[in-house]
């Protein structure tokens, strides 16, 4: 946390008019990148993610092949432009790293890796434009990206992030509540049933919060499902226009 | 990752042993292996600890250097935990920039500091331009599963050892050390493994290589101060709950362990 904490609630609302359970304004659009097996773009808030799905392909290098199911390799990045402050380096931070491998576990929990065997599912991760949130906002495109590229998977993720600002919980923190927030928890959900998929989380919650933060997550499920939902049934629309036509 | 054929055959045993509701050490599924903390082993650091928990074997070594503050925090010093995965502790690991795994671990066991503000970092400041930086290294020296409980309680163990260098005439002294580096709070972590449908907690190397989903929780008695669910499993919310009820329970024991210790 950053000293100099600015006002993050004004009568009882969040800085952006927000209130305490309430997504910021969310957008998909499935099947963005034409030489990508799958792919989404997700504007959530003012984060602005592309997510891309190459694969089921050739596992390489042949030392990481496994016979008997398909690995899935994950990158996530933010570009050096994403950011309202200084110019970001670009390539791997440590940060981006573990984001990778979360993200990575999250997929290959639904993704049916017995199907493809000796193969490799790709997911790119590229965060253009970051204000909070930017790997559940990731995790959203690339499960839209996935099933856009005709992976099977169990269950469609979502994921979303809920934090503490002085004895509030609110949800999907954006850039400034995340930087001043007194704690954040990014979790990502399979909805049919509510497991949790990815938990991280910083600050200080007492149980109660974070029983009451889980709660919100799984709630809020239902409107970000529906916008997955709806942008890959737009996408499958525009393609079988585009082949009676 | 790929699976040996020998860690197949050490998943079923472990998987039919817990279907027995037992584990391979007859420990209880919530009991810690045997915990022993080792303050001060390394002379030349300002703190250092070693950490024993079952066949696992970390160290942890504190530096304490002249630094800058931070050009947004200019009033105060400045820490950072690492853990280090050294080709020495396993087999598996090799030389070579750190995997994601190694990066996952150094970072989960900062967070639990940094988020527990388990030092005062104000008192880290010393004049305009001037103030300490705390730096806490994990070595891993050998791998016997729950990393991560080992790593923080050492990387805690390490900064209660902690002692200032001095500050005279605008030189260090690291040969005069007097005072305690100043500790405002105390977190401890506790890592739990879910094997099919058996939770557990402090998995031994087998058991992780049994695991589906892991659950780390740090806490201080009063809050928790961060989580990480880790690998490809999942966690119900009614699950996770519990089990941050159990890493409040196991606090008290932990906690006065490192301080028994100091």
């Amino acid at each position: 946390m950053k000293s100099n904490k600015p006002e993050l609630i004004v009568n009882n609302k969040r800085l952006d008019g927000r209130n305490f359970d309430e997504l910021r304004p969310l957008s998909i659009k499935a099947g963005v990148i034409d030489n990508a097996s799958g792919s989404a773009y997700v504007e959530w808030g003012n984060n602005k993610i592309i997510a891309a799905v190459y694969g089921p392909k050739e596992a390489m290098p042949k030392h990481m092949m496994d016979p008997s199911k398909a690995i899935i390799k994950c990158r996530y990045a933010m570009s050096p432009f994403s950011n309202l402050s200084e110019h970001g380096r670009s390539g791997p931070s440590r940060r981006s790293t573990e984001i990778s491998k979360v993200i990575k576990e999250v997929f290959e929990n639904v993704v049916f890796l017995n199907e493809f065997p000796g193969s490799e599912i790709d997911i790119f991760v590229e965060v253009l434009q970051g204000d909070g949130g930017t790997r559940a906002a990731g995790i959203t495109a690339a499960s839209v990206a996935m099933a856009s590229a005709g992976i099977p998977m169990r269950d469609l993720v979502y994921a979303v992030s809920v934090g503490r600002i002085d004895d509030k919980l609110a949800l999907d923190l954006n850039m400034i509540e995340d930087n001043y927030s007194d704690s954040d928890m990014p979790i990502a959900v399979a909805p049919r049933d509510g497991e949790i998929l990815l938990l991280q989380m910083d600050g200080g919650l007492s149980r109660e919060q974070l029983s009451r933060g889980i709660s919100m997550v799984l709630s809020a499920g239902k409107d970000i499902s529906k916008k997955q939902i709806d942008a890959l049934k737009e996408n499958y629309d525009s393609i079988s226009k585009k082949y009676e036509s | 990752m790929k699976m040996e054929s020998i860690d197949m055959i050490k998943v079923n045993y472990i998987k039919s042993m817990l279907a027995k509701n037992m584990r391979e050490d007859s420990r209880g599924m919530f009991d810690f292996r045997n915990m022993r903390i080792t303050p001060g082993t390394m002379g030349n650091a300002e703190g250092s600890a070693q950490v024993e928990l079952g066949r696992t074997k970390v160290l942890a070594g504190v530096k304490i250097a002249l630094e800058a503050p931070m050009t947004d925090t200019p009033d105060q010093g400045n820490m950072t935990v690492a853990a280090e995965l050294l080709p020495l502790a396993h087999s598996k690991y090799e030389s070579g920039p750190p995997t994601p795994e190694a990066i996952e671990l150094s970072r989960v066991t900062d967070r639990g500091i940094r988020a527990g503000s388990c030092i005062d970092l104000k008192s880290l400041f010393i004049e305009e331009g001037k103030a300490w930086g705390v730096y806490i290294d994990v070595y891993v020296l050998n791998y016997g599963g729950n990393l991560f409980d080992a790593c923080e309680i050492a990387a805690m163990s390490a900064l209660l050892n902690s002692t200032m260098p001095t500050y005279e005439d605008g030189k260090v002294i690291h040969e005069n050390r007097k005072n305690r580096l100043k500790i405002d709070n105390i977190v401890t972590s506790t890592t739990f493994a879910k094997i099919g449908g058996s939770i557990l907690l402090d998995p031994s190397l087998d058991e992780e290589i049994a695991s589906d989903a892991r659950l780390t929780v740090t806490n201080d008695g009063s809050s928790i101060r961060s989580m990480q669910k880790g690998l490809r499993g999942s966690f119900y919310q009614k699950e996770i709950e519990e089990l941050v009820g159990i890493s409040f329970n196991k606090h008290v024991e932990l906690k006065s362990l490192i301080e028994k210790r100091v």
